[in-house]
């Protein structure tokens, strides 16, 4: 690691997790504290902590079996933690908050199948807005993700990135004050990857949510985030937290030529790489 | 014979267009084929038959009309298909709410498998005498013995469809907040819905043989009482005609029901026509 200049910590020795991120963005929205969860004797979260503000655009990364997803389920309320708490909107998370919402890795297994795309969008807001308010959100957030005109459509009659941009609308319409995503483009091809990591810039901009994305790709998350966050093997702990500060807009060609971009990404796949290596040695 | 000889046409015109669907009058000539050509072959075999075990099929066929389509209506085949739609439509809901709360409950299932288990082996039959003894001899006897005897592969299949959803929708119905309700309506149920129709079916079946196996020993009308009474008086013309009325409710019942699933399935037969899993 020769280079630490955006780095929000100067001592790569001493990690600072909790560190406030760049002014602009607005109060601490999620934060977790020494979070911990273990099945049995199976340690898979060693004491996590993270401080996420209103308006940020977090990514987390870590090598493969570090816990991404159970990370992101402790955040969500899906699962209680063995040890320590997530704080959202000041409050301990028991349940899903109400203004959270997740897009899961596996589209094609959180879409329901029997309902058209309206209304796999619909079905969430039936207890956040009246009947007659629905139609028009549900249109506005298809038209956001490029799918005007498809909502009647089910979704085993759409491609995998169609799908995914389904299940990104159905987030979007809830209107939460964050969106999770875990590794929401895993499973689509190269090229619609790229046309979804746009789509998700644009309409964190067009909506002003705060994201949590959890990704494996270290392009994707330089690419897309103001921190990225990266995790240790399991037991899993946050090994540094890496302030982005490339200019946004961000642009597929003109970002990735930058040489802060290349050298923001050599930093985080050494440290990966380190995560891994300890894993696989301890 | 136009009929068959458009049917033969049929056949060998769709061959040569195999990887396109028929037109539905083509495979209404393609499926009808083989029957009419069977009954008219029964009809001319049979014609002047003496014999007592084989009527005609002209003699068979004024039997059915006179005795079901006369005063047989309201005496035998009304009260049966009454009996038989209210054990099986008392079979289905059984099966259905029971297996939903089966299936989302993990200590009700706990507590209940081994009943539901030992019940379910008992071949159905078996009950007509406690059956007899219990509701004596008539309508409510075979009810039950119908609703407890087809309500099982309904009952377990829904059971099965409850708990084969994905823990990632379960996971979002969570992390939505959608309610109990909403949960079961808009996910549990719909999800459970090709397997609950596969027991239905089933259900179904059962159904029909218990109508028939439950007139025949306790009733005092109905087809089923009908039959055996025909052949334990040698009214053999009779016995065909019931047999034939069977088969031909049988039928409809089936074809009625899968009306109903194609239209209630509507999205999963559409799903495995798109995988290509169903042609």
């Amino acid at each position: 690691m020769t280079t630490q200049p955006t780095t929000t910590e100067p001592n790569p020795g001493a990690p600072n997790p909790a560190a406030p991120a760049t002014p602009p963005f607005g109060d601490v929205l999620l934060e977790l504290e020494q979070l911990r969860k273990s099945y049995g004797s199976t340690q898979i979260l060693d004491g996590v902590d993270l401080s996420v503000r209103r308006g940020e655009f977090v990514c987390i990364v870590g090598p493969s079996g570090s816990g991404k997803t159970t990370l992101l389920k402790c955040m969500a309320g899906l699962l209680d933690p063995s040890g320590g708490r997530t704080v959202f909107e000041g409050e301990t998370v028991t349940e899903p908050p109400a203004k959270l919402a997740v897009v899961f890795q596996d589209y094609s297994r959180s879409l329901l199948l029997w309902m058209t795309v309206a209304a796999n969008i619909g079905l969430p807001l039936k207890n956040k807005l009246p009947k007659a308010g629905r139609p028009a959100r549900i249109e506005e957030v298809l038209r956001a993700v490029g799918l005007s005109g498809k909502g009647g459509l089910y979704p085993w009659q759409m491609s995998g990135g169609m799908q995914q941009r389904a299940a990104i609308a159905r987030g979007l319409a809830y209107q939460p004050d964050v969106l999770l995503m875990d590794e929401p483009f895993a499973a689509v091809d190269a090229q619609t990857r790229i046309e979804l990591e746009d789509l998700v810039l644009r309409v964190r901009q067009d909506f002003d949510t705060t994201v949590i994305f959890v990704t494996h790709d270290i392009d994707e998350a330089v690419y897309l985030g103001d921190r990225v966050i990266i995790l240790s093997g399991a037991p899993t702990k946050v090994t540094r937290n890496i302030t982005v500060d490339l200019p946004r807009p961000r642009d597929q060609r003109d970002t990735k030529l930058l040489p802060d971009y290349a050298r923001l990404r050599a930093e985080v796949f050494e440290l990966i790489q380190a995560a891994q290596s300890h894993a696989s040695i301890a | 014979m136009t009929t068959t000889r458009a049917a033969a046409r049929a056949v060998t015109q769709t061959a040569t267009r195999a990887t396109t669907r028929p037109h539905p009058l083509r495979l209404l000539a393609l499926r009808t084929w083989l029957p009419v050509v069977l009954i008219v072959w029964w009809w001319l075999a049979s014609a002047g038959s003496r014999s007592l075990y084989f009527p005609p099929l002209s003699t068979i066929l004024e039997t059915l009309q006179h005795d079901w389509l006369g005063p047989g209506l309201t005496a035998n085949l009304l009260p049966s298909l009454g009996k038989f739609l209210a054990g099986f439509l008392i079979a289905a809901a059984c099966g259905i709410v029971f297996g939903l709360l089966i299936g989302m409950s993990r200590t009700l299932a706990a507590a209940v498998e081994p009943i539901v288990q030992f019940l379910r082996s008992l071949p159905p039959p078996v009950l007509l005498p406690i059956g007899i003894l219990v509701f004596g001899i008539g309508a409510p006897m075979n009810i039950a013995i119908i609703a407890f005897g087809a309500v099982w592969p309904t009952l377990l299949n829904t059971i099965d469809g409850v708990r084969s959803l994905d823990s990632q929708v379960r996971d979002m119905s969570r992390s939505y907040r959608l309610t109990l309700g909403q949960r079961v309506r808009y996910i549990v149920v719909p999800n459970a819905g090709p397997q609950i129709f596969a027991g239905l079916r089933t259900t179904l079946q059962i159904s029909i043989i218990l109508i028939v196996v439950s007139e025949m020993v306790a009733s005092v009308n109905g087809i089923g009482y009908y039959l055996l009474n025909s052949q334990q008086t040698f009214a053999v013309p009779q016995t065909w005609a019931g047999t034939l009325l069977l088969g031909a409710l049988g039928y409809v019942a089936n074809l009625l029901f899968l009306r109903i699933e194609s239209r209630v399935l509507r999205w999963h037969s559409g799903m495995r026509a798109a995988s290509g899993k169903d042609a």
